[in-house]
């Protein structure tokens, strides 16, 4: 029992940081038909921003606004410079240009850094834990539920209460219509954009404090689980993707403490499978999104 | 108010609209009639912005705004109210008057909201239901009120009263009456063109991608050849 609650909190840490991530795919794929897989990358550059921050000296209070702020410029120049060249475009001519986006950045730093990985000092308090019985809570999954619980609790308050998240709705809905009642196609995709960024950058803090290190390729990971929970959730529904995000990370800690030793570390290959499995029997995802038909 | 002069639309090869000219007068109510598949819809969407016409001109106030954008046009005073509707179903009936009235000032919003309240009875009765849950007489008022909400100058409604039930008929076609007496400039398509012709002041007969006719409503309507030759169908 006791087991099972540390697990549950430990999934919880970890689905959160994932559900943001999700949040953010769904919110692109929402407006503009796009699966981003270029999402990792904000936390490859917000990665090498930490870096050479605290590399100069900078204190971590000074870090954690500066990675959201360079995942919000990331996200917004990745659009201006990639996506809106391929607006409009077929589902499949939007998925390449986001591959294409994600090697490019990563053989950026590859070919102008360095290949080596980057290590950085991570705040004290990361590894520290609390107990409370027999639990021994993370500091760490604290903090990461509950700033997850308010950026959701804000984005929601975005989309439901100003205008920009109700042009937002619309337009995921049908674009053409939104734009029939003047919503500006450049503000609501460069608001997803932003947004998305803000979520990921979010996110990117939790990911980076725990991880300690960057290296090119850091950005895969985290666009795999993003766009995974995403997909898990149902593409496009915002609730779905955080549900999907939180299913994600308590799978993978179940699954890696249950499963037996010899096989623990194929608990990604299981997840996989699972994965699998719920898209045979439920291809749309947790939850369904009807769609506008694009005329 | 509307010029538009030798408007041709193409999807790819096929020209859906070909060389279509009117104009639409201020206060003006103008009707465009014709079968099914004729390029009414075409005609509207390219005045809308949401197709691109390959050539020809469209002129609203005097400015070429040929191929601009929709969100451009709503600005200068041109409504569309789309083909089926289009309501944002996910969205309450406040919300889907709310993003029609984005163009608006803030503080200009409130009170039109209140003025579609009283002016739709079966809206304001549900304000906060999701839109989705509408009958389609009251998402087609749903969907003019939206349209009304940024106050346009220039009033386009795509088959108003289509797939609705008889009643409902009436009532759209009550409503359009209403516009037009309170001077609303309006260019409707509309398949039933008998009460078409009776509402507006004049009427434009299109039929395979081209107008055919163009008259009063009493014109062409005593016009039997036109008649039985266009609509007949």
């Amino acid at each position: 029992m006791a087991e099972l609650l540390q697990n549950l909190i430990d999934g919880l840490g970890r689905g959160s940081i994932y559900a943001l991530l999700a949040l953010g795919v769904a919110v692109i794929f929402g407006v503009m038909h796009l699966l981003n897989f270029a999402h990792g990358e904000l936390i490859t550059v917000s990665g090498y921003a930490a870096f050479w921050a605290l590399d100069a000296g900078w204190s971590w209070y000074l870090v954690v606004p500066l990675i959201v702020l360079v995942s919000v410029a990331t996200s917004l120049v990745i659009e201006r410079v990639a996506f809106s060249r391929v607006r409009g475009a077929d589902d499949f001519t939007l998925l390449l240009t986001s591959f294409g986006v994600h090697f490019v950045v990563s053989a950026i730093f590859l070919l102008y850094v360095s290949a080596s990985v980057k290590t950085f000092s991570r705040p004290g308090w990361v590894t520290n834990t609390f107990a409370v019985g027999s639990l021994r809570i993370e500091v760490f999954d604290t903090v990461v539920i509950g700033v997850t619980v308010l950026a959701l609790i804000g984005t929601s308050l975005l989309l439901q209460r100003t205008m920009f998240g109700l042009a937002l709705r619309a337009a995921a809905a049908d674009f053409d219509t939104a734009r029939l009642m003047g919503v500006r196609s450049d503000s609501v995709i460069r608001g997803a954009f932003a947004l998305s960024g803000a979520l990921a950058g979010i996110a990117g803090i939790f990911w980076l404090m725990r991880a300690g290190s960057t290296v090119p390729s850091a950005g895969v990971n985290p666009m795999l689980k993003g766009v995974l929970a995403a997909l898990i959730g149902g593409l496009g529904s915002l609730r779905g993707a955080v549900l999907g995000g939180l299913a994600l990370g308590m799978a993978e800690v179940l699954l890696r403490s249950r499963l037996p030793d010899s096989v623990a570390s194929l608990t990604e290959g299981v997840v996989f499978l699972l994965i699998a499995l719920l898209f045979i029997f439920r291809p749309q995802g947790l939850i369904a999104v009807a769609h506008a038909e694009r005329v | 108010m509307l010029e538009v002069s030798g408007l041709t639309t193409r999807y790819g090869e096929i020209s859906a609209l070909r060389d279509a000219s009117l104009h639409v007068g201020s206060g003006e109510v103008v009707g465009l009639i014709g079968p099914n598949g004729a390029g009414k819809t075409t005609l509207l969407n390219s005045l809308a912005g949401l197709l691109e016409p390959s050539e020809g001109t469209v002129t609203f106030d005097g400015e070429d705004v040929t191929g601009s954008s929709p969100e451009r046009l709503l600005r200068m005073g041109l409504a569309l109210v789309p083909e089926h509707r289009r309501i944002f179903a996910d969205l309450s009936v406040e919300e889907n008057l709310r993003i029609g009235g984005i163009t608006v000032p803030a503080g200009r919003r409130q009170p039109l909201l209140d003025e579609m309240a009283e002016q739709f009875p079966v809206l304001r009765d549900k304000w906060t239901t999701s839109a989705g849950y509408l009958s389609g007489g009251e998402a087609q008022q749903l969907a003019i009120a939206r349209a009304l909400m940024s106050e346009p100058r220039l009033l386009m409604m795509d088959e108003p009263s289509l797939g609705l039930a008889p009643v409902m008929v009436d009532v759209v076609f009550e409503l359009i009456a209403s516009l037009r007496d309170r001077g609303r400039t309006m260019l409707v398509v509309e398949q039933n063109a008998t009460r078409m012709l009776e509402m507006a002041d004049r009427a434009y007969v299109v039929r395979s991608g081209a107008i055919v006719a163009e008259g009063t409503g009493a014109e062409l309507r005593d016009d039997d050849r036109l008649f039985d030759t266009f609509l007949g169908n």
